[in-house]
This record gives C-alpha cells, structure tokens and sequence, in this order.
C-alpha cells in the first residue's frame, strides 16, 4: 500500500479528505471531553500527535515480530508506556496545564485514533511512512479539537484562552452566555455543522 | 435489592452514551443497521459484565491502600493504586482479544460486519470508564460490580440499537442534506437524544 500511495499524501490527506474525526469518526470521546475550553484542547491536541507518532513507529518497527493472537494487548502496553511518559513530561515543564487535564491525559489510552491507526496501517507499513501517518492523524484531530473548543469557549463563557473577549458593553446589553455551549451534546452539533460545511465543499464524501 | 436499583439506575440515569458520552466512537460508526448495532451492543454488554467484576477483585485484593495485607501484616501500608490504569487496561485488553477470537470462529458474518470495531471494544471508553467508576465510587462486592456493569452494558445495547433503528428509518424515507447524510445526522441526533436523556438526571432511586 505504501508504495502507491506518496509520502505527501499519507502526511496531508488525514488534514481534511481522511480527517480522523469527522471521516474517520474516531476518538469522539475526548473531543466532548476536553473542548469546553481552548487551552487544555489544544495541549490534548499536541500529546496525541506525540503520542500516536511514536506509537506508529514503534508498532511499525515490531510488527512482524508480534503474534497477531496478543497484538491487542502488545499495543496497548506500547500506548499506555508513552501515555505516562506525557503525562510525566507536562507535570515536569508544564505543571498547571496538567492540572487541568490529568484525566484526560491518561483517557489517551482509550482514545481510538490511536489503536484505530496502529490497527489499520502501523501495523501493515514501514516505520517512516507509519510516522508521518501518525503526526499527520495527530494534526488532523488537532485542528478539530481547536475549531470546536474555539467556538465552545467563545459562546459558552465569552472568553478565548481564559481572557474575556465579549466586551463587558455586551452583557450590559443583555447578551447571556449560552450554558448549553458548555454541556457536552453541543460539541456534537459543532463537529455536525464541521462536517456539514466539508463536506459541502468536498463532494466526493458526501454518503449515498 | 441495593443491586438492582443500581442496575437500573446504570442503564437509564448514568447510561453511559447519554450521560456520560463515553464509548462514543463504536457508537457512531457501528450504527448504520440494526443488526450489527445489537451484536456490538452485546458484546459490550458481555465485556463489562465480565471485566468490571474481575477489575474488582483486582481492585480489593491487590491495588487499593492495604489492600495486600492478606499477603502478611507488614503489607497493610501498600499503595499500588498508580498502577490501576495498566492493569485494568491489561485486563480488558486480553478478555477482548479473547471474545475475538470466540467471535471469529463461531460467527463469522458477525466477525466480517464489526470489522475494525471489534479489536477497538478494548479501547471502547465505555469499558474502561465503567472500571474506572467502579474504583472511584467504591463499590462494595462482586455482585454491585457486576450489576453496574450489566446496567452499564444494557443502557449502551438499548442506546446503540435505538440510534440504529432510527438511522434506518431516516436513510428510507427521510431527505437530509446531502452533506449531512449518513454521520453527520447521526451526530445531531445523538446530541437531542442525549438532551432529552438530560432528564433523567435529577431522578434518585
């Protein structure tokens, strides 16, 4: 498979014709999860794409020496082994962030994207496409992460990045903070209208 | 008696779609008919009842404080609960590789139609969070683990086989945009469900 298809391909494609959220439809969880506030989105965003490279090229490296009977459970420790090594790194050099997001960092094991990838190309391709394929994932979701926590943290609580950006004149005016932004059904409407704006530009994916 | 208020409570009040949106990726793309939507959902189903009572035992006799101190009095200070997310993952990762194997060998058009969603029930959050719950609220016995978990199970079978039965119907007979056809539907859908499900939250049994 990897030698038709470019390595520009693997690396850009996953950005928006194959983006692993809205095409892919995986690691929905943490896109409800962690999106009600742009900062630690965007901090979830950069230890996926850390550790679902690594993953791919360490998967990529063993996988003609792993049984396929207990390939499940060798990429899970593999995943969890670097899970740590993140959320031992943010304590380190970025400890209030990790604060905020010590669940979910440790919720990355159980994030689909990543077995989803190792499972349907580390597994089947050599170590240097294996990591663009995961950095390339990585963004992908990356990017979703911040345009919806964007929107969420803009309507739901009027700020960007825990500064208020809806002039105080606003609220004077009336303007209220939508709560429903806040609660987690409306991270799914927001990746709906994503999907719905791409693939209105992007027919080929349109279904049926 | 304790135990079956948990067990319906699990499944309508905590349901783990609705409330708590874990589990989510199986969900949405498994949902397209409602036949596979009621494999999946049973195979999740027979995953929690199995590993959350495992993850208990494990839980009370190896990783909480003190929890060693079978092994000998001088154990009675030992804390491994840092290791409660490997293990717990561990766990449930070899029981699903052994249901796909069960799976693969006795119905094969079940195996073919969850494809890559099988292997991916190991990382279904659903699962790991129900273990992670059943460690945070303490549960008290094998069998408040194993009803929480039979609930838990339920209310995400009877979630994912009603998003199915509905998507059926929309794909037949209802016009969507075209852009939205087939996922992107299934999200908004997903979000009104999980709104209305929103009432059931202020209900204590």
């Amino acid at each position: 498979m990897a030698d038709n298809i470019s390595y520009k391909d693997i690396l850009f494609n996953p950005f928006s014709k194959d983006n692993p959220v809205v095409v892919q439809v995986l690691g929905i969880c943490s896109v409800l999860a962690v999106t009600a506030k742009l900062e630690p989105a965007i901090v979830m965003g950069l230890s996926v794409i850390a550790v679902l490279a690594f993953s791919n090229v360490i998967i990529s490296f063993m996988r003609n020496t792993i049984p396929n009977a207990i390939r499940i459970i060798v990429q899970l420790v593999v995943v969890a082994g670097l899970v740590i090594i993140v959320s031992e790194l943010l304590k380190a050099y970025a400890y209030n962030v990790s604060l905020q997001l010590s669940v979910y960092i440790s919720l990355i094991i159980t994030n689909c994207i990543l077995m989803g990838r190792l499972e349907a190309f580390a597994m089947g391709n050599r170590p240097w496409p294996a990591f663009l394929d995961g950095v390339g994932n990585g963004i992908g979701y990356a990017i979703i992460l911040a345009i919806v926590a964007f929107f969420r943290e803009l309507f739901g609580s009027g700020t960007l990045f825990g500064y208020q950006v809806v002039p105080d004149a606003l609220y004077e005016a009336g303007y209220v903070n939508n709560g429903l932004m806040i609660l987690p059904p409306m991270a799914l409407i927001l990746v709906a209208c994503i999907i719905w704006v791409q693939r209105s530009y992007n027919k080929s994916l349109q279904e049926k | 008696m304790e135990n079956f208020n948990l067990f319906i409570r699990s499944i309508f009040v905590d349901n783990m779609i609705f409330a708590y949106f874990l589990g989510m990726c199986s969900f949405l793309a498994v949902s397209k008919n409602v036949k596979t939507a009621f494999g999946l959902g049973v195979a999740v189903t027979f995953m929690l009842v199995i590993t959350l009572p495992l993850n208990w035992l494990l839980n009370h006799y190896v990783l909480s404080p003190g929890a060693l101190v079978w092994l000998g009095p001088e154990y009675a200070d030992v804390d491994l609960s840092f290791l409660s997310l490997i293990l717990f993952i561990a766990v449930i990762a070899s029981m699903t590789q052994l249901v796909e194997m069960v799976v693969e060998k006795f119905t094969p058009s079940l195996y073919n139609s969850l494809g890559i969603f099988l292997p991916l029930i190991a990382v279904n959050c659903a699962i790991l969070g129900g273990s992670l719950f059943m460690q945070q609220r303490g549960f008290q016995s094998v069998m408040t683990a194993v009803s929480a978990g039979a609930g838990w199970g339920i209310g995400w079978l009877l979630a994912i086989t009603a998003i199915a039965a509905i998507r059926e119907r929309i794909a037949q007979y209802s016009q969507v945009p075209a852009a939205l056809r087939g996922i992107g539907i299934t999200f908004i859908l997903t979000a009104l469900m999980g709104i209305a499900f929103m009432s059931f939250l202020g209900i204590k049994i």
